[in-house]
């Protein structure tokens, strides 16, 4: 998914959401849409992550806590909040987000790779980091975040 | 290689063929044997034989050319059916779906498996020589040369007089500027029965004064057909006003020689223009040149001769799966949609406008209607599952040395086209085991004053919003204390049980169990009706099993009507809604004190009608905290399991019951266990339905502690009222 812009073109572009007081960023191509938050319904025995489910104009997709993911612990109720709708592969899932900041035009240059650290839940779900003005932002790999064990397409 | 999207028509095709083949092969087995019928078994083998020359695929077409002759033969007379033949031919039909399905995925058939079968077609023909396969190797697709000349043959006549039409045709230009052809027409005619053509070519003017824009051709045809005049009349529908045609019905009484000969060889000595006789003729030529027989004459003519005789039942439409499922999402919507509106509606308790009640009202009715038309397009006969079958049956019985024939009654019951793809394997495993394990032997049969041959009966029927498939044998039955010897001694079940007779039945289908002495190729590994079960679960179905001593057991799936509706309970559990199928619903109880017993620590049983059944939580199962009063007596939903028979969920209210969309879960997330999907309420949430049986099953398995689970152990759920 995250090659699929074409190589070409030097820039990328991201959008950038704000999750347990961190910066995350999505490939815009992934990226469907953005919803205010919905109540959504719960699912038996699934991860602390996984919030429930949500009717997206008769499609239900599975909402996932983001904060919650990266072990930031459970994002706190906020009229702010949104959710990230985004797609991978066939899949259309829901990012539990506390505001979503900008949209982010980089050169494919400025995108580091991960710099080797010790946490594998982030280093499997963390493709790269872009330095912003107010530090870094993180970009997701939504296919570790959505099959954390490795069953993940990318 | 897989991406030619023309190799996939021709795959689509040929499954298509197939199906006639096997379709045209039962109907001879049943003693027809008109020529309709066997005509179209030929055009099958043929059609098969000719796409594939087309992709190259020499041994489907070396076999199917074998084939083609003999029921060439079959249907000339030459060759009359007998049992052999017959048992040949549908083996031989098997195989080549066999070698279909290897080109079809690049794999490679054992020669000596393709020389077997053609050993065995060989035979029909006793002592007479068939060409060897080398001769056919490289067969190549023969284009159809048309010209004006008509490399037209005439076709094997049946020696008996017979009515028929002599029919003078003369085109004039019009009708070859306007496109059409002449030797389609002739096609088409020969559709209609046996005709030979005739070309007069006295009016062609001298080389020197061709005129290609001149018509000056006519055809003299003698077609020997039982079908009216205008019947005939219609092949000519088209070109009507610009031809001269004449058709004269006439007797044929003697039969033509039944060589097939080329009847343009006259016209070759005429000078028309050596590049198209040529063209004709070669063709021809080279089909008569390496046959000895006379039956064997592939005949050009045919070629255009099958796609015109498409005869199906009636007009479809072949539409891409993708379109029809995106609409079915759409109507899905509709349905949301209409009920969130009327649920509004019904919310606004001062409104008093009787027209839009109306209004919502036929708004609902309409959408139903939109609904089930729809669900309709996915809707396909169960008959290309059932013909199937019949090759299962054959297979298994030889194997097993058995004599079994195969009786399908209702092949016309629709179901979805899921249930109907997803359907195959478990039907298989039933059918297979119903030979295998349900037929005596032969000698057993006929010790227990049966006939020889044992009838495994597969049908179809629609009641009462669900589909009932059944497979049911003639054999001895099930052998209830063998089963429930050997369920005790693999620890199935407790020791001292004592269960009822369908007590005893269902154990054949906890996993691992295997009733066979001695275990077959085909079945007995105990991963049979187990899986079966799963399956069809897995459809939302169920499968039961009835079974009476020395005359046999039958195996009833029961299927909801369509995948994409069901009926459902609406129910609250833990504060949360959840829709229960009602199909597994008995009853709803609520049961006074006195009936619950505690039993161990946390389990409850509901004592009803003087029988006790274990008492589930589903708040509990599901891992939701419970929030309901304890202090009430629950609300009781009595279902019924496969694993676990009878048995109550608890829950905390029912709110109503109605038809719900049914939207999976795996596509975006994956399963959830106890659920089987869910569904979108007329306020727009989403609500899980459950899956009663996987709720069941769940309290079966605790924590994987105890392997020799038995149905009356091992209690995972808490029924802590």
């Amino acid at each position: 998914m995250q090659t699929s812009s074409e190589p070409l073109k030097s820039t990328v572009e991201f959008v950038t959401f704000s999750a347990g007081d961190q910066s995350f960023s999505l490939e815009i191509t992934q990226v469907r849409e953005i919803r205010r938050w919905s109540p959504v319904t719960a699912l038996p025995h699934a991860p602390v992550e996984v919030l429930g489910v949500m009717n997206l104009r008769g499609s239900v997709i599975p909402i996932y806590d983001l904060a919650a993911r990266f072990g930031l612990g459970s994002t706190k109720e906020n009229p702010r909040n949104v959710i990230v709708v985004a797609m991978h592969g066939n899949q259309t899932v829901g990012l539990l987000v506390e505001a979503v900041s900008e949209i982010l035009s980089v050169s494919r240059e400025k995108i580091q790779n991960t710099p080797d650290i010790r946490s594998d839940m982030a280093r499997q779900s963390i493709i790269g980091v872009i330095p912003i003005e107010d530090g870094m932002t993180r970009v997701i790999d939504l296919g570790a975040v959505l099959h954390p064990n490795g069953r993940s397409l990318s | 290689m897989m991406s030619n999207p023309i190799l996939d028509t021709f795959f689509e095709e040929t499954e298509e063929l197939l199906e006639a083949l096997a379709e045209g092969l039962a109907a001879m087995q049943g003693g027809n044997h008109d020529a309709e019928t066997l005509n179209s078994v030929f055009r099958a083998v043929h059609s098969i034989k000719g796409g594939a020359g087309a992709f190259k695929m020499t041994e489907l077409v070396g076999f199917a050319h074998h084939f083609e002759t003999v029921m060439d033969a079959v249907r000339s007379n030459a060759l009359a059916l007998n049992p052999a033949i017959m048992h040949t031919l549908t083996r031989s039909a098997d195989f080549l779906s066999n070698l279909v399905e290897a080109a079809r995925s690049g794999d490679s058939i054992s020669q000596d498996v393709t020389a077997g079968f053609l050993a065995a077609l060989q035979q029909c023909f006793g002592e007479k020589e068939i060409e060897s396969v080398g001769a056919w190797d490289n067969f190549e697709f023969a284009a159809i040369t048309l010209d004006l000349g008509g490399p037209l043959v005439e076709v094997a006549v049946e020696t008996i007089a017979s009515k028929g039409f002599m029919i003078v045709f003369r085109p004039h230009a019009a009708l070859y500027s306007n496109g059409h052809e002449p030797a389609l027409l002739f096609a088409a005619l020969s559709d209609l029965g046996t005709m030979s053509a005739q070309l007069d070519q006295k009016l062609l003017a001298e080389w020197e004064d061709f005129d290609p824009q001149d018509t000056r051709l006519s055809w003299t045809i003698e077609l020997q057909t039982e079908e009216s005049e205008t019947h005939v009349m219609e092949v000519f529908e088209f070109v009507h006003g610009i031809c001269d045609l004449s058709i004269i019905p006439m007797t044929f009484a003697v039969p033509v020689s039944p060589v097939a000969q080329p009847v343009v060889a006259g016209a070759v000595s005429v000078p028309t223009p050596g590049l198209f006789t040529d063209a004709a003729r070669s063709p021809t030529g080279k089909a008569a040149a390496p046959v000895p027989m006379k039956v064997a004459e592939t005949k050009p003519a045919e070629k255009s001769d099958e796609t015109a005789a498409s005869k199906g039942p009636k007009p479809t439409l072949r539409v891409d799966l993708d379109r029809v499922d995106r609409l079915i999402n759409t109507v899905g919507e509709l349905i949301i949609n209409q009920a969130m509106i009327a649920q509004r509606f019904a919310d606004m308790t001062e409104t008093t406008d009787d027209d839009l009640v109306i209004h919502i009202e036929n708004y609902r009715l309409l959408a139903r209607d939109i609904q089930e038309g729809v669900m309709a397009i996915r809707a396909q006969p169960v008959k290309s599952l059932f013909q199937r079958m019949s090759r299962i049956v054959r297979e298994a019985a030889d194997a097993t040395g058995k004599n079994a024939e195969l009786v399908t009654v209702g092949e016309g019951t629709e179901v979805d086209k899921t249930v109907v793809e997803r359907l195959a394997d478990p039907l298989t495993h039933m059918v297979r085991n119903s030979v295998d394990h349900g037929l005596e032997t032969p000698e057993g049969r006929i010790a227990a004053g049966k006939p020889a041959t044992g009838i495994i009966r597969l049908s179809a029927s629609h009641r009462s919003g669900s589909v009932f498939i059944t497979v049911k044998d003639d054999g001895a039955g099930l052998n209830r204390p063998k089963i429930l010897g050997i369920a005790k001694k693999k620890g199935l079940i407790a020791q001292d049980a004592d269960p009822s007779d369908t007590e005893i039945d269902n154990l054949l289908f906890l996993p691992g169990f295997s009733t066979a002495d001695t275990i077959s190729n085909l079945s007995g590994r105990g991963v049979g009706l187990d899986v079966v079960r799963n399956s069809v679960a897995a459809l939302g179905g169920r499968v039961s099993i009835t079974s009476v001593p020395g005359q046999g057991t039958e195996f009833t799936i029961t299927l909801p009507l369509t995948l994409a509706v069901m009926d459902g309970m609406v129910v609250t559990v833990a504060g949360d809604t959840l829709v229960v199928p009602v199909t597994s619903i008995i009853e709803t109880i609520r049961p006074l004190p006195g009936d619950l017993h505690r039993i161990g620590t946390d389990d409850m049983l509901l004592s009803i009608r003087g029988r006790m059944i274990p008492v589930i939580d589903v708040a509990r199962s599901l891992g939701f905290v419970s929030k309901s009063d304890r202090s009430v007596a629950p609300l009781l939903l009595l279902v019924e399991s496969e694993t676990l028979g009878e048995c109550a969920l608890v829950v905390d209210a029912v709110q109503d019951q109605r038809q719900v969309v049914i939207k999976s879960l795996e596509s975006n997330f994956g399963t959830v266990p106890g659920v089987s999907a869910a569904t979108v309420l007329g306020d727009g949430r989403i609500a899980l339905i459950l899956d009663p049986e996987a709720i069941a099953a769940n309290r079966m398995a605790p924590q994987f502690t105890n392997a020799n689970l038995n149905p009356n152990h091992g209690r995972s759920a808490h029924a802590n009222l």
